[in-house]
Formats: C-alpha cells, structure tokens, sequence
C-alpha cells in the first residue's frame, strides 16, 4: 500500500548536495571527463548501452559518471532518458555477416575461412597488476599493423557447416515478419524467439551469466561450442519515409556469438546441431556469451526437451532478467511502507492478545478442574 | 535540377553521400569545408534538428527471425534551398552537425555545384574513413592466429 507522506523536502534536497559532493570525491583529485570514460571503460559504457537497451556511447559515459560507476543505476537513466525521445522507426535489419571484424574466433573450428582473429582481449592475459597503469606518464603503445587487412566478408561459422545440412537452419519466417516490440506491447507466453531475443539483449549480465553456468553445470541438458565469437563495426541503415530509399547513418559497434550445442534428434528432427544466438552493444562478449546459452535453454520446448531447470523456462527467465524491473521492486523496499507495517503490527498484536487470552482461559479452567 | 527520387543511378549517389557525411563528425565536416573553402547556400529549416531513437533490428543467428535488437540515438534535419530539399539522418545527437549535412545535401544535389564539393569535401571525408577502417582492420590482422602443428611419434 502506498500513502502519500509530506515532509522529507528539506532532507531530500540535502542528501542530493551530498550525493553530489560523494560523487566528487576528494577534489583535490582531477575530476573524471565524459570523453575519459567513455574511451577509456569502454566495457563499462557497453554494458550500460546494453542494459539500457540505447546505444549512445556519450550518453553512456555521462551515466556512469553520474552514478558513480553504478552501471544498473546508469543502465536506469538511459532507460529513463529514452522514454523522453520520439522513435523515428526501424533500422533494416542489421547484417553481422558485413561486420568489419576487429575479433573473430572459434573454438569449435581451427582452421576457418578468415582464420582466427583474437583482437583486444584479455583472454590471454596473465591477471597479474600492471602498476605502470598507476604510474603517471604512462607511454603509448605502439600496435602492430599487419601488410593485409583482414578479408572483406567472413563467413558466419554454423553457416559453414549448414552448408552440410548438419545445423539446425537460421531462415527468416514466412513473410519474414516485423518482429514484437516489448517497450510498445507487454511480453505474452509463450514468447516468440523475436520476444526472447529482444528480452535478453537487454537482461542483466550478471543473471544471464548466473543461468548460462548453471546450464553447462547440468541445469540445463546443453554442452555449448563457442561456434564463433565476432566483434566489430556494423553499418546501421534506415530508410526514412520522407526519402524513399535506403541510407546508412553511421556505424555501431556489436559482439555476436553463435553456440552450437550437440542433439541427438527426436522422431521428427534428425541428430545435428542446435543453435544458440547472442548479441550484445559494444565489445560485451561474456553477455553475448550467455545470452547464446539461455537462448538455447529457451528452445527446449521447440526440442522436445522439457522445462526440468530454470534456465528452460521461458516466464522465470525472461521476466526476471531485466535489471531495471528487478532493481527497482528490490529496491522500492526501501520507500515508505509505514501504513503496511502499522497494518502487520496491529495484527501480530491481534494475533498474540488472542493466544494469550485463549492460554489464560485455558489454565483458569485447568485450575478449577483440579480444585 | 536532377529528381533524386527517382532515379536509380542517382539515388545511389545521394545515398553515398549522405552514408559519408553521416560518419562525419561535426569537427571533421567543418575542417573539410574550410579546407575546401565551399560557400554554403543560405537555407531555409523545414524541420529543425531534432533527437530521436531508432530500433535496431538485427535476426536471429544472423540469417533467421528479425528482433529488436534495442535502440541507437539518431538525429534527423531538413532543410529547404529553393525548391530542393536537404536532409540528413545519423546516429548520435549531434543537431549542429545533423544542420550542416542537410545544408550539403541540399547543395549536393545542385547539379552545378555538386563536383567540387564532391571531390573537395565528400571523396575526402570518404577516404579518411575508408583509411581508418582500413587501419583497424590491419590491426586485427596483426592478432591473427598461425598455427604449427607439431607431430609426435611416428
């Protein structure tokens, strides 16, 4: 129950100083730039964009700025701040397979047609401090630049081995619909792939990871191939009503990944390889990653496969994921609830008079039955 | 005045340029044209810049069922120099750039005056991205993988 209470102004308008001087810091320490943090925690601002469900990399860092590096409180202004926008429409659908590649790999193939492209990665890394980093006056790297660029198009890797009919197909349906929109129209189940896939792109890292781990623990009946794992540029085109044709109006940056899980077949689908789908804003390959496995935990139900673990079913997935829906009834806790809690303490009260009273009763009659 | 419409070999020229100046960033387009010393029309505004989002789409797998991918900032303006319209549409929220562009696109489709803002300013701004991605792309290069295989025992 909600009541509204006045008072608190005074207070409110003191703790928004304080959260700012906190935000500060020491200001004897240089203040943070939006430019610095949006080119230096890349990572961050990719998951902000990505549980914000906006890419705006500016917009991303100021968010982080503003919330102190809180990236589900950041992912809640670009949410916020999005609803104050118009939408001018649809982008055509986004072609991963034009990617100007900047990481490519696949665990599942060695050898594969573009090769195997580890890019910036930390994978490799020895997760030991690198002080320097601490140290001022830190000196540029110099990258090495290879004589040939990477080939034009790279081959999409399960679409390698679809070629032999041993991949579950990825084919448009009829008519190749236009896909649900959950921020027009509330989720309905079961939920299409179009539902899902737009549900996790925006779903909490953290949950999603959580889920595709409890999969390849043996909640979930799947052993994942990372099939192929790219990042880089893809173009973004539009086509405005006012011009009549298409145009592409800038570039993005995404991370997709494609699981491939052995199945052994059912009696109406022969054994080959399922898919899993992951695609994340941003270098954000441990979301895409997840995101791939749940993806192909979801389809348990197209496999004949059952809904035995959580990562299987589709309403306890998708209806928790979203870290703003879930950030924000955890914490609405934290807002007055004084007339529910008077409410629940006037009937504990209740409820303890009673007993007494019956106990009272009770030993009066004990006594006068022994007297 | 060519009609932009309708014309495919035409269209496809508009399209490029307004994929390049897109890409521009307002700082890159503003040294372009003074390097080029390109006097601009004077325009009328038809729609003033204005910020919105658009849905991106991506499929499933790649190839398959189309979904929301989640939305981008994009900022659109038009512009009006005599009887031609000038438009421009790019991701981000930048509406002085998103007024320039429109203003190039309108003198861009001026038949006289489109070739040397073409070669001065678009083909430029052209090469200066085909060069970046050019170099990333050779970045990425220099982590491809060779591998050795090492037989053992016979």
């Amino acid at each position: 129950m909600y009541v509204a209470v006045k008072g608190g102004e005074k207070a409110i308008a003191a703790t928004h100083d304080l959260v700012a001087q906190a935000r500060r810091g020491n200001p004897n320490v240089t203040e943070i730039g939006v430019k610095q943090i949006r080119e230096q925690m890349k990572l961050a601002t990719a998951r902000v964009m990505n549980e914000g469900s906006l890419y705006d990399e500016d917009l991303a860092a100021l968010a982080l700025k503003q919330s102190q590096g809180d990236t589900v409180e950041a992912a809640f202004l670009m949410r916020a701040y999005r609803t104050t926008l118009p939408r001018f429409g649809s982008s055509q659908p986004i072609d991963t397979g034009a990617m100007a590649i900047r990481r490519r790999i696949s665990a599942a193939f060695k050898d594969l047609p573009g090769g195997q492209v580890l890019g910036p990665t930390y994978d490799y890394t020895h997760r030991l401090f690198d002080f320097t980093l601490a140290a001022d006056g830190h000196q540029p790297v110099q990258v090495e630049e290879a004589a040939q660029p990477l080939d034009i198009s790279m081959p999409r890797v399960p679409d390698i081995l679809g070629d032999e009919g041993l991949m579950e197909a990825e084919v448009a349906p009829q008519g190749d619909p236009a896909p649900t929109d959950i921020t027009r129209d509330p989720a309905e189940f079961p939920a299409g792939r179009d539902t899902r896939l737009q549900m996790l792109a925006r779903g909490d890292e953290g949950f999603l990871l959580g889920l595709a781990y409890s999969v390849q623990r043996g909640f979930g009946g799947n052993h994942p191939f990372a099939g192929e794992i790219r990042m880089g540029e893809v173009a973004v085109s539009f086509c405005p009503e006012e011009l009549g044709f298409e145009i592409e109006i800038g570039d993005i940056t995404l991370t997709e990944c494609q699981m491939i899980n052995q199945f052994t077949g059912s009696s109406d689908v022969p054994p080959q390889f399922t898919r899993g789908y992951g695609l994340a804003f941003g270098q954000s390959e441990r979301k895409a990653m997840s995101m791939a496995i749940v993806d192909r935990a979801l389809k348990s139900r197209d496999f004949g496969e059952g809904a035995a673990f959580p990562a299987q079913q589709e309403e306890f997935v998708l209806y928790h994921c979203d870290t703003i829906e879930a950030s924000g009834f955890v914490e609405h806790l934290k807002l007055p609830h004084y007339v529910d809690f008077q409410g629940e303490l006037e009937l504990i009260r209740k409820i303890r008079r009673e007993q007494e009273e019956r106990r009272a009763k009770a030993a009066a009659t004990r006594e006068g039955v022994e007297a | 005045m060519d009609d932009f419409r309708a014309n495919g070999a035409q269209q496809e020229a508009r399209a490029f340029w307004m994929g390049v100046l897109a890409r521009a960033s307002l700082k890159e387009l503003r040294a372009a044209l003074s390097l080029a010393q390109v006097e601009l029309p004077g325009v009328e505004v038809v729609k003033a810049s204005e910020t919105g989002t658009l849905m991106l789409e991506a499929r499933a797998g790649g190839s398959g069922q189309r979904f929301n991918a989640g939305e981008a900032t994009m900022t659109r303006c038009v512009v009006r120099h005599g009887e031609t319209l000038g438009f421009s549409y790019a991701l981000g929220r930048d509406k002085d750039k998103a007024m320039l562009a429109a203003t190039l696109d309108c003198l861009l489709q001026d038949e006289e005056r489109r070739g040397p803002v073409m070669s001065k300013v678009v083909q430029p701004l052209a090469d200066l991205q085909r060069r970046k991605r050019e170099t990333e792309s050779r970045r990425a290069a220099a982590t491809k993988v060779e591998f050795f295989t090492m037989v053992r025992g016979d």
